[in-house]
């Protein structure tokens, strides 16, 4: 089966920045993928070069496999992007907007599937206002609005939950999820890293340019990750050097100490009370995509 | 074709929602200039034979109008859809940057010549124009205000903010419009203003216009259209050069 995204030896500068320094990422139709990295990683100038608002200076990018620069006609009928900036048109309302970008996409007569998008989003109600009348929230959904107008089986979202709050957060992730279950392909760059886990079937970290990670989820926190131990102290402790070993983090008095098997739980309490701490409070952690991005970021 | 039609659509609903600003206002504009110079100098000018002062002037100020707000229309709609961002909207759709130019232009000469006829239709009862050569009229409408479109284009590409368009605006097309022969006949001017105002391509495209009017101007219409011609196409190329880049809209 054609990948839905295939990028081969993307390269990218702007002026002395290397935004992207040779990429290459499959993703599989009806893929949940998320797109990982600090500021600056250039997951944002690898989805402008996937959807032409940049243009690569080497390496290849195709959606459901047309070349977005030789056949960028058809990449763009295949292509929905959410932008990450809350962008919007002050000239027209919802509706209005959502019936231009239906034509600019070729389609005339879309007011039933436009209907049912606003249905989804919780727009009906302000398909008659002013974009500038809308909310931060609403704008937001606006976008992914407009992103669907055209039914694109691929969908990339650069950040589509920055500043949103949690019901309409939720509420976006229920919709999306139904998008990726009837088949569309779901591109995801985020900062929340347990919606990324939540999520994501597969992640790809970026750091630098340069993809340095990329994994199913469940493998990335098997690799990187492991259950941890938080321990609030009476006092400072010096550990044996067994049992520093296993400390992920040292805050003050509190400690995380990292295990694989839950059987380890009761040496680790152990060790620290032989080594002379009393234990005031504890906390079980499970392994989650913070430590594995940490993890990967301060490996790379 | 779709794209194109959708863009062009918004392009001309866009003015059309302010058109109080966009429409009304300059031919409000254009009618103060004629009731002010027409009062002052319809009695002690005629530039050409059998043709008052205010017959004259009028259009030159249909032309001057169609010329400015066509610049204005595409230099101003791309600058505010840069600036708040919405331009995104136009770069992600299957749309050609022929398709992209096209829309822009051609939304940008509907606008001048709707400002142009009422500018037209306000001056009637100041003066009776003959239409001599309605062919003419229609000729430089469409080539002037396609001209001053990709103008505006490429400054609204190239301005990264208002007052880099307000420059341009104001430091260039509007010395080259009010100089072009708008409220006079180049034949007033002395002899080395009038050489200076051959390398004016508004003064062709306003001489042209007036040709259409009364029969007579200053230079011969097809050495007027020619010039307006070549000018329109060369920007007309360099325009879609700029387009076909991606300068300035996409990285």
């Amino acid at each position: 089966m054609i990948p839905a995204i295939r990028i081969a030896g993307v390269t990218k500068r702007f002026r002395s920045l290397q935004a992207l320094a040779g990429v290459d990422l499959e993703v599989a139709q009806g893929e949940f993928f998320g797109l990982l990295g600090p500021n600056g990683a250039g997951k944002t100038t690898l989805i402008s070069s996937l959807a032409g608002l940049a243009r690569p200076d080497s390496g290849t990018l195709e959606v459901m496999g047309h070349d977005v620069v030789k056949a960028y006609r058809q990449a763009r009928l295949a292509l929905g992007v959410v932008p990450q900036e809350l962008v919007f048109d002050p000239f027209f309302s919802v509706r209005e907007m959502l019936r231009l970008q239906s034509g600019y996409f070729g389609i005339r007569n879309n007011d039933d599937w436009i209907d049912e998008i606003l249905h989804h989003l919780d727009l009906t109600s302000k398909a008659a206002a002013n974009m500038r009348m809308l909310s931060g929230g609403m704008k937001r959904r606006a976008l992914v609005a407009q992103a669907l107008v055209h039914r694109p089986p691929v969908i990339v979202l650069d950040e589509p939950t920055a500043g949103v709050d949690v019901e309409l957060r939720q509420g976006l992730w229920q919709f999306i999820r139904k998008l990726n279950q009837d088949g569309h392909t779901i591109v995801l760059t985020t900062h929340y890293l347990e919606e990324a886990e939540t999520l994501c079937g597969r992640i790809a970290m970026l750091k630098a340019g340069k993809v340095v990670a990329l994994d199913t989820t469940a493998n990335l926190l098997q690799r990187f990750a492991s259950h941890t131990l938080r321990v609030s102290l009476a006092g400072t402790v010096t550990l044996p050097p067994a049992l520093a070993a296993k400390v992920l983090a040292m805050e003050g008095k509190a400690l995380t100490l990292g295990f694989e098997s839950f059987d380890e739980v009761a040496d680790l309490l152990a060790g620290v009370r032989s080594a002379g701490g009393q234990v005031v409070d504890m906390a079980l952690g499970k392994p989650d995509m913070e430590q594995v991005f940490v993890g990967i970021m301060n490996q790379n | 074709m779709e794209g194109f039609k959708t863009l062009l659509y918004k392009e001309c609903l866009r003015f059309w929602k302010v058109g109080f600003q966009t429409v009304l206002s300059p031919v409000l504009t254009a009618v103060l200039y004629l009731l002010i110079f027409g009062h002052v100098l319809e009695d002690h000018v005629q530039p050409f034979p059998g043709v008052s002062y205010t017959a004259f002037l009028v259009p030159g100020l249909v032309m001057m109008t169609v010329l400015q707000n066509a610049f204005a229309n595409s230099s101003s709609s791309l600058i505010q859809s840069k600036i708040t961002g919405n331009i995104v909207f136009v770069l992600l759709p299957p749309i050609s940057y022929r398709e992209f130019y096209a829309a822009y232009v051609l939304a940008a000469v509907l606008r001048g010549g709707l400002c142009g006829v009422g500018v037209l239709l306000a001056a009637q009862p100041f003066a009776a124009l003959p239409f001599a050569e309605p062919g003419w009229i229609i000729a430089f409408t469409l080539l002037g205000g396609a001209f001053l479109a990709s103008l505006g284009v490429i400054a609204g590409i190239w301005a990264d903010k208002f007052d880099q368009l307000a420059a341009f605006q104001n430091f260039l097309i509007m010395p080259l419009t009010m100089l072009s022969g708008v409220f006079y006949s180049i034949h007033s001017l002395p002899v080395f203003w009038q050489g200076v105002s051959h390398f004016n391509p508004f003064f062709f495209m306003i001489d042209g216009f007036r040709y259409g009017f009364f029969g007579v101007s200053d230079v011969s219409p097809w050495t007027s259209i020619g010039v307006v011609t070549v000018c329109f196409v060369t920007l007309a190329l360099i325009t879609l050069q700029m387009l076909g880049r991606g300068y300035k809209l996409r990285a």
